[in-house]
């Protein structure tokens, strides 16, 4: 018993206590409430930055697992994609925080709302801590319940409807993962992700249902992750406060599926053996097709909020794609990307948000000339957009760069079409927005909803600063060995990949 | 310490008959406390000492009434204190209130008395002892049911009663056969004296469809909704936590401590296995259409039974004794998570309609603000019965479906997949509303802190047990008199 063991579980009850906590505080002790959520996000970013340190400079093994019975083994354990994933959600925590603190200022509901909210990050950081399937299976179920009293925040019919959508999409998902995990579990055991090539040694009289399951795996895993044709809860979701767009989208339940698919190809079945089974052809398909028809989805909306929701639909599929090239250059690209997609999206959420809120725009129409009355939101955006697009040297050109690499040394040349079509067709969906923020006329005076001594108020303003400066530094810095390309770098070309 | 759980309750039942209104529900919970203690001992005692056989009187077999206490009954004891208890202390303050008060005169003596039946059901090791304290627990258990006097539930308690006592016809006759053929009662010797002929193979079957009608396994359903949707808040939950898992008890005792798994009943264990299947898609279905809550849970009640009799084709044909445990923890669980949740749901129903005098589903509107914990009770007790993890319900489906998988019969994985989801659909059904705010506004009366602390307290168990696996596997494998796996024991 020692810092091995509960730093892992300080990780996870920094924020669940903190949620079970704010449950039961009065609605107007907003003060005190404020205070608990940032000192629990805080804590967080400290516990996760020093438990790095412990991991990728003293070298110490964090894993606390007990067995519940006949196989059903509870781990948790932090290795590098962990890591990466636990330092991206509390991060994001963080300024989301200090973003809806702003946001939902005055509105009702809030104890409900910070309290879910912080309920679902400890169901991220129990998705990046869990050390096995089940563990995995665990939180991400968790995910589904906690996140629905977000989508359904508002209470209004849209919303109510939102929320139903989500839940059959991801109940139905989850119970495809459930399916899965059983199923190889009996064939298998219980499989810790540290286990990889288990499946291997399995013989070949198991590869067709092995097959089966992973189909069935992605098919689980693939609702959160929007593949299409299960995106359908994404846009519709986009009923939400903007504060829970930008978590769902960046880091939590969208990230969760992605996430979920790259530690079932890496880590349960190995990327080579799940290429040997003939089964990441098929994935590395359904991810093309999801990036352009995502794309193509988000060039005809006009909601600025729906584009972008769409545009998730397909920079997600980035990490799928990347996971499914048998190539290291590419799983470079697919993890690196977990990290660079989030903080981009996050930063366009906030500032879409910030539009919404401060001046009541939704429309796209409707920014012409914000730039005038916003000039460091729409520089953000601006910022995060060209990022998304892969234009150097935001962190998006890095992802797309590997990606693209990858595909040609993997020998799937095709791949990197689809990058080249998927980033035209994100310019071509991008640069009119900023186009229209920067270089048009206003219509007439912004009518300004929430008046406020800067553009918009500070709570509103510092967190996509902070995410588009990490954007841009990810890319600036991406050669340093502990920028999000160092550490995907050391997971993908083997250099300590669990330590 | 086992005959003490026998006489504590019904000592009880007699005072709280003679005593004055007064301190009859003092007496009640006092008498509560002490059984829940005495089932908390004997569980210790059982965990490490192993089971225990004892004569009444000192009279021994086939004169005396024996007991026998191993593991899977010392659970079942233990799932009826936990709850048991927490609805006592729940019906205090319930049946304090002004409507319900002239209820409480009946309900005390009745329940308690109802308890110490159960308890000696789970004791009982011969089979006419059993059938006599099923109909103690079956007569009480109808007098409970018809508590509030109104006419439905009359028709309802009524009716619930000719079944079962059509139910106890058939199962004496099977006691007859068997008597007839062996000239045994005891349940331990009959497995070994018994040939396998038709005689012994109706028996079994008479006693089957008794005690399945008894468990309200589809299509002997019907009788259930009523019963349990009518009946007031605690004694909805006792009759659907723990009545019903009674007559299951007993029937997992004839087919497997009588008849011991013998492979004469495959093709019936399969037959049965599959009206688990039907029921729990049924049941669930139906409690999707209802639109009042206590009705919904009632038959959600239907459905989850069904899970249940999963047992009796997954422990007939697996042939690894790993996952014949692995579907006894299964079925254990399935029965302490639904009971637990099941008992919570009832109890945050009968605050429900405490505070706003109906259980209508729009009632629910607004009722986050107002009565918090008792929507989070619904919660949790939702996330149970769903099977979501962590809960109890999630170990018991983990287990269920991973047996049913390595058994091979994959159509029984049609119970744990689209059981899941239709109970998501009901309990969201449920949950929804309560994030709604309406304009129209119910009167909301106060509820009474113990009750909706008790109900809080039933939810978080459910949840909670699914973190204590390997003491149930351990009772199951180590502590159990019979050989779970099948066959005779050496």
């Amino acid at each position: 018993m020692n810092l091995n063991f509960w730093l892992p579980i300080l990780m996870l009850s920094s924020s669940f206590f903190t949620g079970l906590i704010i449950f039961f505080l009065k609605e107007e002790s907003s003060r005190f409430r404020t205070t608990l959520n940032l000192f629990g996000a805080v804590f967080k970013v400290v516990a996760v930055h020093y438990m790095a340190y412990r991991l990728l400079v003293l070298d110490h093994v964090h894993q606390v697992s007990f067995t519940m019975g006949l196989g059903f083994d509870f781990v948790l354990r932090v290795d590098f994609l962990s890591l990466m994933f636990l330092a991206l959600s509390s991060n994001l925590w963080l300024v989301t925080t200090l973003y809806a603190v702003g946001y939902l200022e005055g509105s009702p509901n809030r104890s409900r709302f910070f309290g879910f909210f912080s309920l679902c990050v400890t169901a991220c950081t129990g998705i990046a801590l869990a050390g096995n399937l089940i563990t995995f299976f665990i939180f991400y179920e968790f995910l589904t319940l906690v996140t629905y009293p977000l989508v359904v925040h508002r209470e209004t019919k849209v919303a109510l409807d939102a929320g139903r959508t989500y839940l059959w999409y991801t109940i139905l998902g989850g119970t495809l993962l459930f399916l899965g995990v059983v199923w190889l579990q009996v064939i298998a055991g219980p499989l810790d992700f540290i286990d990889t090539g288990a499946l291997e040694n399995l013989g070949p009289d198991h590869h067709f249902f092995l097959g089966v399951i992973f189909f069935i795996l992605i098919m689980g895993l693939g609702v959160k992750a929007a593949l299409v044709p299960l995106h359908g809860w994404l846009p519709v979701a986009m009923a939400a406060p903007a504060p829970v767009s930008a978590l769902l989208h960046a880091v939590a339940v969208v990230k969760a599926g992605a996430f979920g698919i790259v530690r079932v190809v890496f880590d349960v079945f190995g990327r080579d053996f799940a290429g040997l089974l003939g089964l990441l052809g098929p994935l590395a398909v359904a991810a093309s097709i999801t990036i352009i028809y995502g794309s193509l989805r988000a060039l005809s909306q006009t909601d600025l909020k729906k584009r972008l929701a769409y545009s998730t639909v397909s920079q997600i599929s980035y990490i799928t794609l990347g996971a499914a090239v048998i190539a290291s250059f590419s799983t470079v690209g697919a993890i690196v990307h977990l990290v660079h997609q989030g903080i981009m999206k996050i930063t366009l959420f906030f500032c879409a948000g910030n539009f919404a809120e401060t001046l009541g725009l939704h429309n796209i129409r409707d920014l012409k000339g914000v730039a005038r009355r916003m000039p460091v939101t729409a520089a953000m955006f601006t910022l995060a957009a060209f990022g998304m697009i892969g234009i150097p040297p935001m962190a998006g050109f890095i992802s797309k760069w590997y990606l693209g690499i990858g595909a040609l040394d993997g020998g799937s040349a095709w791949v990197l079409a689809i990058l080249v079509a998927s980033s035209l067709l994100n310019a071509a969906y991008f640069l009119p927005v900023i186009h229209c923020m920067w270089l048009e006329r206003p219509a007439g005076e912004f009518k300004t909803i929430r008046p406020s001594r800067f553009e918009a108020p500070w709570t509103l303003l510092v967190p996509p600063m902070f995410t588009a400066g990490a954007a841009l530094s990810a890319g600036l810095f991406a050669d340093w060995n502990w920028s999000p390309l160092g550490l995907a770098r050391q997971i993908a070309f083997g250099m300590g990949v669990y330590p | 310490m086992a005959g003490l759980l026998i006489l504590i309750p019904f000592a009880g039942a007699i005072l709280c008959f003679v005593f004055p209104e007064n301190i009859k529900r003092y007496t009640g919970l006092v008498c509560a406390a002490l059984t829940f203690a005495a089932s908390a001992v004997l569980f210790g005692d059982i965990y490490r000492n192993g089971p225990v056989r004892l004569d009444l009187g000192g009279w021994t077999s086939p004169l005396g009434i024996g007991l026998c206490v191993d593991g899977l009954s010392v659970l079942f004891i233990l799932l009826t204190g936990i709850v048991g208890l927490l609805i006592s202390i729940y019906s205090v303050s319930f049946f304090s209130q002004k409507s319900n008060q002239s209820m409480a005169g009946h309900f005390w003596p009745i329940w308690l008395f109802l308890w110490g039946s159960l308890n000696s059901l789970f004791f009982v090791s011969d089979i006419f002892n059993a059938y006599v304290v099923m109909e103690l627990v079956s007569i009480s258990a109808a007098a409970l049911a018809a508590l509030s006097g109104t006419s439905i539930s009359l028709t309802a308690a009524l009716r619930y009663f000719l079944m079962a006592m059509a139910a106890s016809m058939a199962f004496l006759l099977g006691v007859g056969f068997i008597y007839a053929q062996t000239g045994l009662l005891d349940m331990y010797m009959i497995g070994s004296a018994a040939d396998k002929g038709f005689l012994m193979a109706m028996a079994l079957g008479l006693m089957t469809v008794g005690l399945i009608i008894k468990t309200a396994l589809f299509p002997f359903h019907f009788w259930l909704p009523p019963a349990h949707g009518e009946a007031p808040a605690p004694v909805s939950a006792i009759l659907s936590a723990l009545v019903i898992k009674g007559s299951f008890y007993l029937l997992v005792r004839i087919w497997f401590t009588v008849f011991q798994g013998s492979a004469v009943c495959s093709q019936a264990a399969s037959l049965i296995g599959i009206l688990g299947l039907i029921a729990v898609i049924w049941g669930s279905y139906q409690a999707i259409v209802q639109n009042r809550l206590k009705q919904i849970v009632a038959y959600s009640s239907i459905g989850q039974i069904g899970y249940l009799f999963l047992l009796f084709p997954l422990v007939m044909t697996a042939h690894d004794p790993t996952w014949k445990v692995q579907a006894w923890t299964a079925c254990v669980f399935q029965a302490f998570s639904h009971g637990l949740a099941k008992a919570a749901l009832f109890l945050a129903a009968g605050s429900l309609i405490q505070a706003s005098g109906t259980d209508n589903l729009r009632s629910m509107r607004n009722i986050a603000d107002r009565l918090p914990m008792t929507t989070f009770t619904l919660a949790l007790a939702g996330v149970s019965l769903m099977g979501l993890p962590p809960s109890g319900g999630f170990v018991a489906k983990w287990m269920l479906l991973q047996s049913i998988l390595a058994s091979g019969q994959w159509w029984l994985a049609a119970a744990p997949i689209l059981g899941g989801l239709l109970t998501a659909a009901y309990i969201f059904r449920i949950l929804s509303q309560t994030f709604v705010s309406d304009d129209q506004k119910f009167c909301f009366g106060n509820v009474s802190f113990i009750m909706e602390k008790s109900a809080l307290l039933l939810a978080l168990f459910s949840i909670l047990i699914g973190f204590r696996a390997n003491e149930v596997i351990f009772l199951l494998s180590e502590r159990v008199c019979f050989s779970i796996t099948g066959g005779l024991m050496p």
